[in-house]
């Protein structure tokens, strides 16, 4: 600990943090630019300057100058105060004054400072310098010239984005920010520069000139475009969803998000089911609310309750799958699955298929072994904090399966199952590190559970976690990466098949009845002989094939609860209303049980709650890891030769919403260069 | 970027090769990008004085490092042309001293020998004219660097006459042009005139 004098208040603070760090502590609030906490000190925008002793008689940029013990620091003597105005000064010099056409206008870190800071005048009339707009991708806009070279968004790319393409070219008042050679930026956190940058140098190129910040109601909500639950805040307008931005979660998201957790939300407009239809003819046909349900009631008094079928699809809420669940137990039929990927996961032990290790615990690991995953793309934020991990403390990543530029470096050391036998009997090299690691840890992802093997693979993968001592007291290393938001859930409120062994096909396999609850991935050939419920927000693939079609709620329109791929349950805020007559989903389960004359005991979301509740413990604990007991799963069957596959191919495109967004078209035909069927091609 | 002056590939040729294979000697292995800025050089040489974007990748490849970077250094120093050159590449320097003794004689002197102005090329191809900052020759104002060397203590006279030896395919000899040795001074030596030189 290190005694400093900040504004003549004594304190103690831990030694090797900076000036611009200690003045937190003390409260005082020190502007900055180009100072970011989770970025490398570049100390080039000065602002942060404050006055040192003992020191040379000038000030200094207290971002890049470490505390020393008997430091006295002045944070608003009047020479800082005249440093900063000089600072100021020159940072304006070449800034243009177009504030009323800028989106980072009301949200702007420079306009804020200047009123905070500046002089209000400007003693420059010379020209100032202009620079030529880039083209870095669909995603982030650029206005050069308003740029003030803090070099935020280079260290981000660089560090935590781990693609190094941007950079600073030239020199002194020629410096540029720039790719050089043009190209989309190639990274899924690339949109985060956008919050980064100070000024409107970089915006948001979806989002250009759609709305001022002052017009938005903001609402703190969990994502559902992948498993990692991201803290977001939706700004809306109206009915409208206009932007989505990370809120800051340091055991998650820490403050980044993907770029489609930021960008798919375009598709919350297009191609929506605001009305409920019913298939007649052949043909499907918009409906009331009862028109539809008396269909439904039709088909389900003609058919035995055990040929009835639920699928709840990766962005279904807990509180939904609870209700659809006990509606189908009502109706006498136990095939219901969440996994409608065809993944097989062993529900035994919840330690089984849950991220244990934490994402924050990452950064403690030293040893990680990748099995059938590719955690850039099915969940860009978690690969961050393995990124961060490697060049924090230089962990070491070895990689069953398909390879891939992670951002980081890793040893491949096989494709498949066989691969694993060999570091359990001890055969590969790459046993040696893990049982040397401190913490090892172990990832198995969706690619090593969507085959018939899964169980035998989860075997394995327990057997080298409990020999390798990734077990112990206060450390498990066992870690299942899921790529569903609503997977997690699905599992902790047992929306399973009383099989184990069944897979989704098998659930299916012979339904005369199948409920679909936002389910579009399954392959849909398998329904043809039988009476489709789709129960969603779009219209994509399960839309399609429907005979009735109840009209649900998204992630942003209702206050519903996921659980995350470490098991954290986490609940989403309702931002704006589902469109036409769209209702929140467990209302429509809950009203429809009600015409079927099984009607279900909940009439209130609190009472739904109080079930959930019921059926696991870990619904009454938000927000929390509760560590789960080590205990047994899989089966040893044996495993077969296959390569690991890894699920996701397109990160743009992976659910209806991302399927129904321009932006991500933009971003699949720009940054892949391939031309995906969009949701819109009909 | 696509401009068509931009060859589509760079390689060293076999002497730059071994001179490549030196220079990475002189740094530890995990150290590589240290060499970025003679190996830059060198595919600058080779390249006829300017520096294609295919020469700074290739050197990004060799040195295993992110291509922006080199990319970055390559627009920092001035001293890296990124368009294509003439033969030679007039530098003539118009900071103060060189101003106080004449430099802008000399500029206007080799503007109407080579027919184009700074930051062009002569119609021949024969020269690239540049005006640059001081290059650290003040004693011996006023001064201009073709290729790798120094003329200095220039005139309008002796600056032709080096402008058309360089057209005639001649190296002219470098260093001050009026007859002084180094920067002694002009008018023989003031001090120290006892000693016999040896």
């Amino acid at each position: 600990m290190a005694k400093v004098t900040i504004d003549g208040k004594e304190l103690e603070v831990p030694d090797g943090i900076t000036v611009l760090q200690a003045c937190e502590l003390a409260g005082k609030e020190i502007p900055r630019f180009c100072y970011h906490e989770r970025l490398s000190v570049a100390g080039n925008c000065r602002m942060c300057l404050v006055e040192v002793s003992p020191g040379p008689p000038k000030p200094a940029a207290s971002c890049a100058l470490p505390v020393g013990d008997g430091m006295k620091v002045k944070t608003s003597s009047p020479m800082v105060k005249k440093a900063r105005e000089g600072v100021m000064e020159f940072l304006l010099i070449n800034h243009p004054l177009d504030c009323p056409i800028c989106d980072q206008g009301g949200e702007c870190d420079l306009q804020d400072q200047s009123m905070a800071y500046g002089v209000g005048e400007s003693r420059f009339r010379e020209n100032k310098r202009a620079v030529p707009d880039k083209n870095i991708g669909p995603l982030v806009k650029t206005q050069m010239t308003r740029c003030i070279q803090c070099t935020r968004c280079v260290r981000f790319i660089t560090e935590v984005a781990g693609v190094e393409e941007l950079g600073a070219t030239g020199r002194g008042e020629n410096m540029e920010i720039t790719t050089y050679v043009e190209k989309a930026l190639s990274s899924e956190l690339s949109a985060n520069i956008v919050d980064l940058c100070p000024v409107g140098a970089l915006t948001s190129k979806p989002y250009a000139f759609n709305a001022r910040p002052w017009e938005l109601s903001r609402t703190e909500s969990v994502d559902a475009m992948d498993a990692i639950g991201s803290n977001i805040r939706i700004d809306s307008r109206g009915r409208e969803v206009m932007r989505v931005l990370p809120l800051q979660n340091d055991e998650i998201n820490e403050e980044w998000i993907s770029d489609k957790t930021r960008y798919a939300c375009d598709g919350l407009r297009r191609q929506r089911l605001d009305t409920p239809y019913v298939r007649r003819a052949g043909k499907l046909e918009p409906a009331s609310w009862d028109e539809a349900f008396a269909a439904i009631k039709q088909r389900v008094n003609v058919i035995d309750g055990k040929k009835i079928a639920a699928i709840a699809g990766d962005q279904a809420d807990c509180e939904s799958m609870v209700a659809l669940k006990d509606l189908m137990i009502k109706l006498g039929s136990t095939n219901i699955d969440c996994r409608q990927d065809g993944a097989l996961i062993d529900t035994k032990s919840r330690s089984g298929y849950i991220f244990n290790t934490t994402i924050a615990g990452i950064e403690e690991s030293d040893v990680c072994l990748l099995i059938g995953t590719n955690p850039r793309l099915e969940a860009p934020v978690l690969n961050s904090r393995l990124r961060k991990s490697w060049m924090t403390t230089g962990l070491k990543v070895g990689m069953i399966g398909m390879g891939y530029d992670l951002t980081y470096p890793y040893e491949q050391l096989g494709a498949g199952p066989q691969t694993l036998q060999e570091i359990n009997q001890g055969k590969n090299s790459f046993r040696k590190y893990l049982d040397n690691a401190e913490k090892p840890m172990l990832v198995l992802g969706q690619g090593a559970l969507v085959r018939e093997d899964a169980f035998a693979v989860l075997h394995l993968a327990r057997e080298i976690a409990d020999q390798t001592g990734m077990v112990t007291e206060n450390w498990n290393g066992f870690n299942v990466l899921h790529t569903a938001a609503a997977r997690v859930g699905g599992l902790d409120v047992g929306f399973v098949p009383s099989n184990p062994n069944m897979s989704v096909s098998d659930v299916v396999a012979g339904a005369e009845m199948v409920y679909l609850l936002a389910a579009d991935e399954i392959s849909m050939g398998q329904l043809s002989s039988s009476f489709v419920i789709y129960q969603g927000h779009h219209g994509d693939a399960g839309a399609h094939v429907a005979d009735v079609i109840l009209p649900g709620a998204a992630y942003t329109e209702k206050s519903a609860t996921f659980v995350n791929t470490e098991g954290r349950v986490q609940r989403g805020t309702k931002a704006v209303f589902p469109p036409g007559n769209a209702r929140e989903d467990w209302t429509i389960i809950r009203a429809l049980s009600d015409h079927l004359g099984h009607c279900l005991s909940y009439d209130s979301v609190g009472a739904l709650r109080e079930r959930m509740i019921e059926i696991n413990d870990i619904f009454s604990m938000p927000n929390q890891i509760i560590p789960s007991r080590w205990g047994s799963f899989g089966a040893d069957t044996g495993v077969s030769a296959k390569p690991f596959l890894n699920p996701i191919v397109n990160f743009y495109m992976t659910d209806p919403i991302s399927r129904a967004s321009e932006t991500m078209a933009n971003c699949t035909r720009d940054i892949l260069g391939t031309e995906d069927k969009t949701g819109t091609d009909g | 970027m696509n401009i068509s002056y931009q060859p589509e590939i760079f390689e060293f040729n076999t002497e730059q090769c071994l001179k490549v294979k030196k220079i990475l000697a002189c740094y530890p292995q995990d150290r590589k990008a240290s060499a970025v800025l003679p190996l830059l050089d060198l595919a600058q040489r080779q390249s006829g004085g300017w520096l294609p974007r295919a020469a700074m990748d290739h050197v990004a490849e060799i040195l295993e490092m992110a291509k922006i970077r080199v990319y970055e250094v390559a627009t920092f120093y001035t001293m890296f042309n990124l368009e294509p050159v003439g033969e030679h590449v007039v530098q003539i320097c118009t900071t103060t001293p060189c101003e106080l003794r004449g430099a802008g004689s000399i500029m206007k002197t080799v503007r109407e020998e080579i027919g184009v102005g700074p930051g062009e090329t002569s119609k021949d191809g024969k020269f690239t004219l540049l005006e640059v900052e001081c290059l650290g020759a003040c004693v011996n104002a006023p001064m201009m660097q073709i290729g790798d060397y120094y003329y200095e203590d220039l005139d309008e006279i002796s600056t032709r006459k080096i402008l058309q030896a360089f057209r005639r395919g001649e190296t002219p000899d470098p260093g001050p042009q009026n007859g002084r040795k180094g920067s002694e001074p002009v008018e023989g030596l003031t001090t120290l005139t006892h000693l016999t030189r040896g």
